[in-house]
Formats: C-alpha cells, sequence, structure tokens
C-alpha cells in the first residue's frame, strides 16, 4: 500500500537557522497520526513545511504530487487542510463566513449550503452563534470554529497544529471525540501535533516521535504509548 | 524552533541598518576631496561655481535628511517645508530687518528646528507611515502658508521676496559668486563634521538604536519619542540653515520653489546618495541640480519621469546608492592594482 | 439657514471625492500597509484618459466605463510590474517606490497633454438641482454617482466570494493562503479597483478643479485627512471621513474669518495633525499595536 503523503529527508530554514535536519516519514490513507515532541523540536515546522510556508528542501509527495515548489494555497488546493497554531480566526468576519472561507476554493456552491449545515451538527455552538463576529468566540469555540473551517474544504488531509492549545481539558476531550468521528466518518487522514501527548497518542493509531528536528521514533500509537522513554520523557510517569 | 518564535510576525525594519563605520570616507580620500574643491572655483566659470554651490546647499539638505533615515530610521517628505521655512526666514531678516546675511543662518536653523521639534511631536508617537503622511501634507500645504494674506507683508505674497546678493568682505578680490561659493562651502564642512559627530556621539548611537528597533530601544532605556522628535527637529534645523543659504545665494524666494516637487528631489537625493551614508548626500545632491538641467532640455517636463525612472532603477539595481557604486569601484580598482 | 444648507450640501458633494480617494488610499494600505502616495496622480492620468477618449469622440459615459476598465488594468500592470518585487523590501523602499510612481505618472502627463489648464465637461450641467438653489445638478450627480459605486462596492465585498477572499487576504494574509485564497493576486485586484475608484474620483471633480497634471495634489492630502480621520484599518471609516472631511472644509471656509480659498490646504494638514494628536486610530480604526 502506497502512502498518501510521503516526506522524505526534510530540511526547513528559518533565515540561516536550520530546524528540521532530514525528516522522513509517511501516512497511510485514512489514518490518524500524531507527531509528538518537545516544544522546539520542530513539529509546527513540519507542518509549515507540508504548505511551503517555510523554505525547505527534501522531497514531500501527496497521492502522488509533488508538493514542492508550489504556493501555499495551491498546496491547500490539493486537498491539504492545514488548522494553524493560534487558529487563525479571521476575527472580523462573522462565524458564517469563516466557514465560507473554508470552501473559498471550491466551485460546487450547492454543497456548501450543506455542508455548513454538517458543521452545525458536528459543532452546535458554532449554528447558535453563526452571525456574530468570530473574534467574540471563546477560544473552545474558536478552535472548533477553526477545525469545521479547515473540514469546509472537504480535505482528503488535515494538518492540525496544538488543537489543544490554551483549551480546558472538558473541551479538548470533546474537541478530540469529533476528529476521531471526522476520521472514520468522512474518512479524511489526519496528522496532529500536539504537547498533550497523553490524549493524543488515545486518539491516533499512528505516532511519530520526533527530536531536535528529525525523527527518532515511529510506529503504532499504542506500542509507542508504552514505550518506556516515551512514557517518561512526554507522559511524565 | 521554539512555538512562540515561530508564531511572532516581526515588522521589517523601516530601513536596512547601515554599519557607523560606513557612514564616512576615510581621512585621506576627505582631503583630496577638499582640496579639489578648494582649487576649482578658480578654473571655470561664474555659472559652474554658483552650480557647484547649489550642490553644496541641496547636499546639506540631503545630509540633514539623511540624519534621520540613515541616522534614526525615520522619513519626512515634508523636507521642502522646513527649507521654505529656513529660507524665508534668511530672506525676510536680510530685508525686512537688514540683518547681516550670515548671522541670518543660525536663526534660519533655530526656526526650523524649533518647527520641526513641534511638527515632530505628535506624528512621531506613531509609526514611520503616519510621519510620511504627514509630512507629505505639510510639504504640499506650504506654498499656501507662505501665500497667506496677512504675512504678506514681509513675504511678498506670491510674488516672494528679492535679496540683495552679499559682496566679498574686507574686500577680497573675488567675485560675489566665488565668494558665496567659499562661504557655503565653510559651512558645509562645518555641518558634514558636526553630523559626523553627532552621529558617533551617544545621541547618535540612541538614534541608531531606534533605527534598528524602536521597542528593543525603548527597553534598554532609550527615550524613543525625545530622540526621535530630536532627531527630526535637528534634521529640520539643517534643513532650514540650507534654505536660508539657498536665499542668499539664489537671491530670491517664492512660494512655489518649495513644492513637493524638491521635497521629492531631497528624498530622491538621499536614495541615490545611499541612505545612512553621508558623504552620498552630496553626490546624490548634484544628481538631483544636474539630471534635471539635462532632461529638462531634452523636453519640458521629462525631470519628473527621468526621476522616477532612476529612483526605480536604483531600488531595483543598487538599493544602496553611491555607497554601493563606492563600494564596487573601490573593489574593482583593488583587483586591478593586484593584477598590475 | 440657507447658507448653512447649502454649504452643508456643497460639501458632502466635495466630501464624496474625499471618500473615493480616502476609500483608495485605504485598500491599498490594507492589502499592503503601504499608503499610495501616487494615488491622486493615478487618478488625474485616468481624467486625462477619460479626456482624450472623448477628444475622440466617445460619448461621456462610454468613455466613463473605458476609462474604469483601462484604470482597473492600469492599476493591476503596476502592481505586477512595479510593487509585488518590493513586497518584502524595507518601508523606506517602498516610499520610495512611491514617491517614483507620483514623479512619472505625473511627469508623462505633462509630457503628453501638456501642463496648460482644460475644461472638462460634465454631463449633468450645471443648472440648479430641482429647482431648488441649493446645489447645482453637477455637485448632485458627483454625489449620486459616489452613492451609487459605494453601495456597488459594498454588495461585492459583503456577497460575493471575491469580495470575501479580498477581505480575507487583507486581515489575515496567511490565513488566507491557508484556506486557498491566492493573496497575491488578491492585493492586484485591490489594487484595480482602487485605481478605477480613484479615476470615479478625478472624472467627477475635473469639472469643479479644470483638467491638469497637478489638479489631484490637493484632493489627494484631503483623501488622507478623510482617511486618518476615519481610521487607515477601516474603509467604512473612509467613506465617512471623506463627507465629514467635505462638510468641514466648506463650513470652516465660509464661517472662520480669514479662511478662504486660500488656506484650503492648511486645513487639511491641520486635520490630519488634530487626529494624530487626540485619536491616533481614527473614529472607525483598530488601534495600532506594534510588535518588536
Amino acid at each position: 500500500m502506497t502512502a498518501m503523503l510521503n516526506v522524505k529527508d526534510l530540511r526547513a530554514y528559518y533565515g540561516q537557522v536550520q530546524a528540521l535536519h532530514g525528516l522522513s516519514f509517511a501516512l497511510n490513507e485514512g489514518s490518524l497520526t500524531t507527531l509528538l515532541g518537545a516544544n522546539g523540536a520542530g513539529k509546527t515546522t513540519t507542518l509549515r513545511a507540508i504548505c511551503n510556508m517555510v523554505r525547505s528542501t527534501g522531497a514531500i509527495e501527496f497521492e502522488g504530487k509533488s508538493l514542492s515548489g508550489r504556493s501555499t494555497e495551491n498546496v491547500v488546493r490539493l486537498g491539504i487542510a492545514h488548522v494553524p497554531q493560534g487558529r487563525g480566526t479571521f476575527t472580523t468576519m462573522t462565524v458564517e463566513e469563516n466557514l465560507q472561507l473554508g470552501a473559498i476554493t471550491r466551485s460546487d456552491s450547492k454543497n456548501i449550503v450543506s455542508d455548513i449545515e454538517r458543521m452545525y451538527a458536528h459543532f452546535p455552538v458554532l449554528k447558535e452563534r453563526h452571525t456574530q463576529q468570530a473574534g467574540t468566540l471563546s477560544g473552545g469555540e474558536q478552535q472548533m470554529l477553526a477545525v469545521a473551517r479547515a473540514l469546509m474544504l472537504r480535505p482528503r488531509l488535515m494538518l492540525l497544529d496544538e488543537p489543544s492549545f490554551g483549551l480546558a481539558p472538558l473541551i479538548v476531550r470533546d474537541l478530540f471525540k469529533i476528529l476521531g468521528k471526522i476520521n472514520r466518518e468522512d474518512k479524511v487522514t489526519i496528522l496532529v501535533v500536539e504537547q498533550n501527548a497523553q490524549l493524543a497518542l488515545e486518539l491516533a493509531d499512528q505516532a511519530y516521535v520526533i527530536e531536535t528536528g528529525k525523527i527518532v521514533m515511529s510506529g503504532n500509537a499504542k506500542e509507542i504509548a508504552s514505550n518506556e522513554d516515551v512514557r517518561k520523557s512526554y507522559l511524565g510517569y | 524552533m521554539s512555538a512562540a518564535a515561530e508564531d511572532a510576525v516581526t515588522e521589517a525594519p523601516a530601513v536596512e541598518a547601515v554599519p557607523k563605520r560606513a557612514m564616512t570616507l576615510s581621512t585621506g580620500t576627505s582631503l583630496v576631496i577638499l582640496a579639489a574643491l578648494l582649487v576649482t572655483p578658480m578654473f571655470v566659470k561664474n555659472f559652474v561655481v554658483f552650480q557647484m554651490t547649489m550642490v553644496m546647499i541641496y547636499g546639506i539638505a540631503v545630509l540633514a535628511l539623511n540624519i534621520l533615515t540613515g541616522g534614526s530610521g525615520q522619513f519626512s517628505l515634508g523636507q521642502s517645508a522646513f527649507y521654505a521655512l529656513g529660507a524665508y526666514t534668511s530672506a525676510v531678516l536680510m530685508e525686512v530687518a537688514n540683518m547681516n546675511y550670515a548671522l541670518t543662518l543660525p536663526i534660519a536653523g533655530l526656526v526650523a528646528f524649533g518647527a520641526g521639534y513641534l511638527f515632530g511631536k505628535p506624528a512621531l508617537r506613531l509609526s514611520g507611515i503616519y510621519l510620511a503622511l504627514a509630512t507629505f501634507a505639510l510639504a504640499v500645504a506650504m506654498p499656501q502658508l507662505l501665500k497667506l494674506h496677512f504675512l504678506e507683508h514681509w513675504t511678498g505674497g506670491v510674488q516672494g521676496l528679492t535679496v540683495m546678493k552679499p559682496d566679498a568682505p574686507f574686500g577680497l578680490p573675488i567675485g560675489q559668486d566665488k565668494w558665496l561659493y567659499y562661504f557655503t562651502l565653510a559651512i558645509s564642512l562645518a555641518i558634514y563634521i558636526g553630523s559626523i559627530n553627532l552621529l558617533r556621539s551617544r545621541s547618535g548611537r540612541a538614534f541608531m538604536s531606534i533605527r534598528d528597533n524602536e521597542i528593543a530601544a525603548s527597553a534598554m532605556g532609550v527615550d524613543v519619542a525625545q530622540y526621535k522628535t530630536l532627531a527630526f527637529g535637528v534634521s529640520a534645523g539643517i534643513t532650514g540653515i540650507a534654505g536660508g543659504l539657498s536665499a542668499i545665494v539664489v537671491a530670491f524666494v517664492a512660494p512655489d520653489s518649495y513644492t513637493i516637487n524638491l521635497a521629492i528631489a531631497l528624498f530622491l537625493g538621499m536614495v541615490v546618495g545611499g541612505v545612512g551614508w553621508l558623504p552620498g548626500s552630496f553626490v546624490g545632491a548634484a544628481f538631483i541640480i544636474f539630471v534635471p538641467n539635462i532632461a529638462e532640455s531634452i523636453s519640458k517636463g521629462l525631470s519628473g519621469a527621468v526621476f522616477g525612472v532612476l529612483l526605480f532603477l536604483v531600488i531595483f539595481l543598487v538599493p544602496h546608492g553611491a555607497r554601493q557604486v563606492a563600494m564596487v569601484a573601490q573593489h574593482l580598482l583593488g583587483k586591478l592594482t593586484k593584477k598590475n | 439657514m440657507e447658507l448653512l444648507t447649502n454649504q452643508v450640501l456643497a460639501g458632502i458633494a466635495t466630501g464624496a471625492i474625499y471618500a473615493c480617494m480616502a476609500l483608495a488610499v485605504v485598500m491599498i494600505y490594507q492589502a499592503i500597509d503601504h499608503l499610495n502616495f501616487a494615488q491622486g496622480e493615478m487618478a488625474m492620468f485616468s481624467t486625462f484618459i477619460s479626456w482624450q477618449l472623448m477628444q475622440w469622440g466617445i460619448p461621456y459615459w462610454w468613455a466613463f466605463l473605458a476609462t474604469l476598465i483601462i484604470s482597473f488594468a492600469g492599476g493591476i500592470m503596476i502592481e505586477r510590474l512595479l510593487f509585488k518585487p518590493l513586497s518584502k523590501a524595507p518601508v523606506l523602499t517602498n516610499v520610495a517606490g512611491f514617491i517614483a510612481l507620483f514623479a512619472i505618472v505625473n511627469s508623462i502627463a505633462g509630457l503628453i497633454w501638456d501642463f496648460t489648464i482644460k475644461q472638462y465637461p460634465t454631463p449633468f450641467g450645471s443648472s440648479p438641482f430641482l429647482g431648488s438653489q441649493l446645489i447645482s445638478t453637477h455637485q448632485a450627480g458627483m454625489i449620486g454617482v459616489t452613492l451609487l459605486m459605494l453601495v456597488g462596492l459594498y454588495l461585492f465585498f459583503q456577497f460575493t466570494r471575491i469580495g470575501l477572499a479580498m477581505r480575507a487576504a487583507a486581515a489575515l494574509p496567511e490565513s488566507a493562503r491557508l484556506v486557498g485564497v491566492n493573496t497575491s493576486w488578491m492585493i492586484a485586484l485591490g489594487w484595480g479597483m482602487a485605481s478605477a475608484i480613484g479615476a470615479v474620483a478625478g472624472i467627477l471633480i475635473a469639472p469643479v478643479v479644470f483638467l491638469e497634471p497637478n489638479m489631484m495634489g490637493g484632493v489627494l492630502v484631503y483623501g488622507f485627512a478623510a482617511a486618518v480621520l476615519g481610521g487607515l484599518s477601516s474603509p467604512l471609516g473612509a467613506v465617512i471621513g471623506g463627507f465629514l472631511v467635505g462638510v468641514f472644509e466648506n463650513l470652516a471656509g465660509t464661517y472662520i474669518p480669514g479662511v478662504g480659498n486660500e488656506l484650503k490646504l492648511p486645513i487639511a494638514l491641520a486635520l490630519i495633525i488634530t487626529v494624530l494628536v487626540f485619536k491616533p486610530a481614527g473614529l472607525f480604526g483598530r488601534a495600532i499595536v506594534k510588535r518588536v
């Protein structure tokens, strides 16, 4: 079985500083994979490199197509949705406009309306607030909006950058439940970067551990969770 | 890469940093140029002497802008207004108050400094774009202010003022133009040396820290607002002196000599000369005096287009202006001499 | 009382022009964070194009429409050729670019059409509007055309997908790219629209200030004043600022002794400084935040 996303020898740079040192990994279609690592290990950079938001070298292939040299928006147009850190909410626009923006590249305007309804079914709180300015939402609501906005693309692959950041634990559980559901029911392949390793490993079926810009461990999420080193470094017991 | 560092969007600095040492010429080169400047007038026609004088005067004005921009990273599109203020101060003092022309210059400088300081205070609390906007408006409005009805008694209104051209003092046997040339040369030299010392002083370091990173500078204890206003005031003051000199040398002031086009020319002079490179100010000044002459001789109204096109060429091809050209020339020269 | 009403209405008419200029300036400012100092010159050039078309015998409204299209294309071209390459350059370089554009456009207009003052026609005539002595038909036409355009723009930005994408690109470029918006083209589109809006302003004001290469200098300063008053970050604010400034200018000219036509520009300057001192973010703008 060929991988949906294939990353080989990825190196990324911020100015003169190298942040990724030859990273390789692959995602299978339909999988839910998590990328674990300490602060500064290069998780966010990996996601940004996939979308060509940082200068990088190496090969990234998505469904057989090379991503190198494509602008960010053209990567997105292939069906890769990226929920950035900090959520990237368009705060001065309404919730509904944010959702419409998620579908801005689609031309099937009829389905967009029904997709917005589907998002409201996933996240009822967004329906309640659909005419409100997105900036007035709470952190958790904004994160849901960000996920919903990404799904409006009808992505084949969704990249999530620390969705739990700054959210109350209960909300995080809810959110992760929904992510699992989206992965199973909508067949969206998901790559999630997380600091909350425990939750991420419960949710995911595959996991990679990244340290100072390199993959140091990979495998089945359950195996990784039971690994002594991972337990000590990331799970704290 | 820490998460925070990735996320922070840093505003690009207004101008690229120029190292302090790169701001001047070596002593040897300076002396050679000075000697050339001292001797040249003996061998050329009066009109050329006059043009060289004007180059120095514009050079002072461009230098003033350079202190502001190269030194403290702010920029002004309103230098023509301070130039006009200095010119009118000198002209009015000479014609209405019968003051000696040399004595009017420090007053012209002070008046322009005061005006710049007061004008800069509100605009400088905000980012560079607001200062550019406010100074642009100032430059556009200035000719109308000079035409004001109730000032007409002193300023001569639309007609302007004609000023007596001074003779050489102590019965020196040189003509007016040559005398004014040496007079201007002396003042240019004093201002040039003074500016270098200013930028090397404590205040100069404060200016440059603001240029390179305003918020970091304030965190280090630099009173940003105070120094920005000061830099703006000093720049306006020096521009005022240049304006005063121009009134004496041209022997005439009128509102429409000081339009936004003058401000644009001075700005162009700075960019062409190289932002932050003080000697380049005079290269830039020569540029803005001689290029329009050539352009207008081809077709009336062409000089604006030539200015604009050259400005784009400089931006795209030699973003560091004359400084870059000088460095490349030096490099090539070095290579040539090595080969031989 | 009639004088007051008269002056307010006349102020609204010129205010409409300032609103257009302010809107054009704000649209580009929103997209690239720079002030287009050449906006007025671009508008002047557009006006000359329409004049030239009419000289060739094309009827007013066809010339108007053709000029809008040419200006739109010209704005996009200027952005693609000159300012896209400067997008990552320091502020100073960009300001130099705008100044250069200013000089080039002004100079070329003078070279082609020379610097003499020309009459410019109005399709509305200049008889009293609806028989009242308050405003002329041309002034009423200025207000009408501007309002029509503003409503059109509002509908475009509020209800079309491209309008939504343009707003997204201006608000948060990185997020916009992540939903697949081609932000670079949105900027070019903004330039094109700003250029066309400026053309409308130029064509409408030309019968009043007469046609010549320096006709827009003062208008642009008022446009800046309007944009600052409304807040550089708010298109709606810019429009409201434009009308306010227009009314203010006329009232000051009528009721403050010593302020006649000759002081119009210093008033705009004073207005800019006052706003910067007391309310730097403008009436409708967001506070300006700067990070290290």
